[in-house]
């Protein structure tokens, strides 16, 4: 009876309660969205392995290391695998169709990106074409590329136009697996590099190194650095997580800004439903006062309040929750490539909920305290 | 309301003195009020406004409290109990009727009855029931499943009677309950007050201006600037 008492008092000013539900619906999904967006910031952080380091140059990353750094990288205690990889930049068709493009040692890339799924006849056609090129699915479904199409590409860092054949298209293992990437060889770079701008040949923009124990990577991060101390290009070696992380930190007054936004949609949503709540106690008080009288304790008139509060914003939520993944889904494929990865985590879920019940119990308890309070003569009087 | 046989009072009021506060000044609404009423009675508080009638209908029905003096009922002096005591002993020892019917407008007639029996110690099938054989007292069975809005202001009453009486309280109090009716539907609701008193035996204190209702009632305590003028009938 007392949770039918509930839900019917919910649902007395039918309009009411649809904008109020509408407005909790819209800041529950907003506030979701705004935190996919934040943990689509740390995406390539949440997916770095433990298993690879990465070494740039100490001065900055835009600075190349020599090729030549490859076999002493080799020898260091711990080290099991070296790959190179440099940032492309290249434009396919328009500036706007921005997505990474690297250019890697095809033999030993792969085999540190376990995360990555390619058919193997794929990857021995890709080795086999020096103009080759892997994508990821995400990125081959965004253009429709089929293999054995050619992608032109028009170099910004590296001039001139370069052409590419889809050799293969590679799966992520996981949801969080960057599926957005275009991968060729290194050696197709180097050659024309060598031709057009002989001083930038024989250089890789990061080294990548597999390790066998993530719990010696500081060890021998450090290890890499002395290997490297007072020569002409100077390492920083460092995890891949912290790496990626280093990427974050540079818009990290965005990330605290998106932060900022969603939190204040919460708070604004809190005093629009505080505002109906108070409204519809206000409304009701000879109600509570004819409860009172009939002897129902203080905290169980409150409660009615109480419960029709978090009620409301428990299903408004709820709808928030369930419209925030169709909505992040097609918010991912608006943004196209800036966010390779765009889920909804658990993690947002959960804050989505813990938000709705906050916002529930905030807004309901000046209210019921004010309902419970009510002086039984005053709220009986006020009928009339 | 002093009786000449020796029963013991229902209510026994002794010295009874209320007070509001308006514009910083202090106004006496009641002032050492005396006052027995006897099981069974059926008893009309008549008054100019501001008589105190109500306030003495509050104090006796326990939801005000008296700046002093003592009122009992059946020997418990309600004056000293708790807020939250209070609560517990309206639950179980009075009956309310309002002058607008005070039904919860979400809930049926019969979910209205049904309310009070939620603070009682029963199941929720004997609730049903209890319920539905009050509902059927005051002849609106077939009306069980109606909301306060489907039914007439005579309906609603008879829906708030049953729902006083539905957990045999020791005391029924009516604040003017013929005051938002029509001449038809009032006398239908004192007839069925009259039942209750003369079949039922219930204990009946009604406020109201209606001189028609006072009638029905079988003794009156006319007040006049917080005090007793005069009572008369009383404890038959």
């Amino acid at each position: 009876m007392f949770l039918r008492l509930v839900s019917r008092n919910t649902l007395r000013h039918k309009l009411r309660t649809a904008l109020t539900l509408l407005g909790l619906l819209v800041a529950i999904l907003a506030f979701g969205l705004l935190s996919t967006v934040v943990d689509a910031w740390y995406a390539g952080a949440e997916g770095a392995s433990s298993t690879r380091l990465i070494t740039r140059s100490s001065i900055s990353l835009v600075f190349p290391l020599p090729i030549t750094y490859r076999e002493r990288l080799r020898q260091i205690d711990g080290v099991s695998t070296v790959t190179t990889s440099n940032w492309f930049g290249g434009v396919y068709v328009t500036p706007k169709n921005f997505f990474p493009q690297f250019a890697v040692d095809g033999e030993t890339y792969f085999s540190l990106y376990p995360e990555f799924i390619l058919d193997d006849a794929q990857y021995k056609a890709f080795m086999r074409d020096r103009k080759g090129a892997i994508v990821g699915r995400k990125l081959a479904d965004r253009y429709g590329w089929q293999i054995g199409d050619t992608v032109p590409l028009r170099g910004t860092i590296y001039a001139g136009n370069w052409e590419f054949v889809v050799r293969g298209i590679y799966d992520g293992r996981e949801a969080k697996t960057d599926t957005n990437q275009f991968i060729f060889h290194w050696q197709y770079l180097n050659e024309t590099v060598k031709r057009q701008m002989p001083r930038r040949a024989d250089t890789v923009g990061i080294y990548i190194l597999g390790i066998d124990a993530p719990d010696r990577a500081a060890e021998i991060s450090e290890l890499v650095d002395a290997q490297f101390r007072n020569s002409l290009a100077e390492t920083l070696t460092e995890t891949e997580k912290s790496f990626q992380l280093g990427f974050v930190a540079m818009t990290e007054a965005i990330v605290v800004a998106i932060r900022i936004v969603s939190y204040l949609v919460i708070f604004i949503i809190m005093a629009v439903m505080a505002n109906t709540m108070a409204m519809s106690a206000r409304e009701r008080l000879p109600e509570y006062a004819t409860l009172k009288a009939l002897g129902f304790q203080p905290w169980r008139v409150g409660g009615l309040v109480f419960g029709e509060s978090v009620f409301m914003a428990m299903v408004g939520g709820a709808l928030g929750i369930a419209l925030t993944f169709p909505v992040a889904e097609a918010f991912g494929q608006a943004m196209g490539s800036l966010f390779p990865i765009f889920h909804v985590s658990t993690g947002t879920v959960l804050l989505q909920i813990a938000c709705s019940v906050f916002v529930g119990l905030v807004a309901g308890v000046v209210p019921a305290v004010r309902a419970g309070n009510v002086r039984i003569a005053d709220g009986l009087r006020a009928v009339a | 309301m002093s009786t000449a046989e020796p029963r013991t009072p229902v209510v026994e009021i002794r010295g009874l003195a209320k007070s509001y506060q308006r514009g910083g000044q202090s106004v006496a609404v009641l002032s050492g009020l005396d006052l027995d009423i006897f099981p069974g009675d059926f008893l009309a508080l008549m008054g100019p406004s501001g008589s105190g009638k109500s306030t003495l209908l509050n104090l006796i029905a326990g939801i005000d409290k008296p700046d002093s003096g003592t009122l009992r009922v059946n020997g418990v002096d309600i004056t000293r109990l708790s807020q939250s005591a209070l609560a517990e002993w309206r639950a179980h020892h009075v009956g309310f009727i309002f002058q607008f019917y005070n039904l919860m407008p979400v809930l049926t007639a019969l979910e209205n009855v049904e309310l009070p029996l939620l603070l009682a110690d029963l199941g929720r099938r004997e609730r049903r029931e209890r319920a539905e054989l009050t509902l059927s007292m005051v002849g609106l069975a077939d009306r069980s499943s109606h909301y306060p809005s489907e039914l007439s202001g005579g309906q609603q009453q008879r829906v708030a009677i049953a729902r006083a009486i539905v957990t045999d309280p020791t005391l029924l109090v009516a604040d003017e309950p013929t005051g938002d009716l029509d001449r038809v539907s009032a006398g239908e609701i004192l007839n069925l007050m009259e039942r209750l008193n003369t079949e039922l035996g219930k204990t009946i204190i009604m406020v109201t201006h209606d001189q028609r209702a006072a009638e029905a009632a079988h003794s009156i305590v006319q007040l006049e600037k917080g005090a007793i003028e005069r009572g008369a009938g009383a404890g038959r």
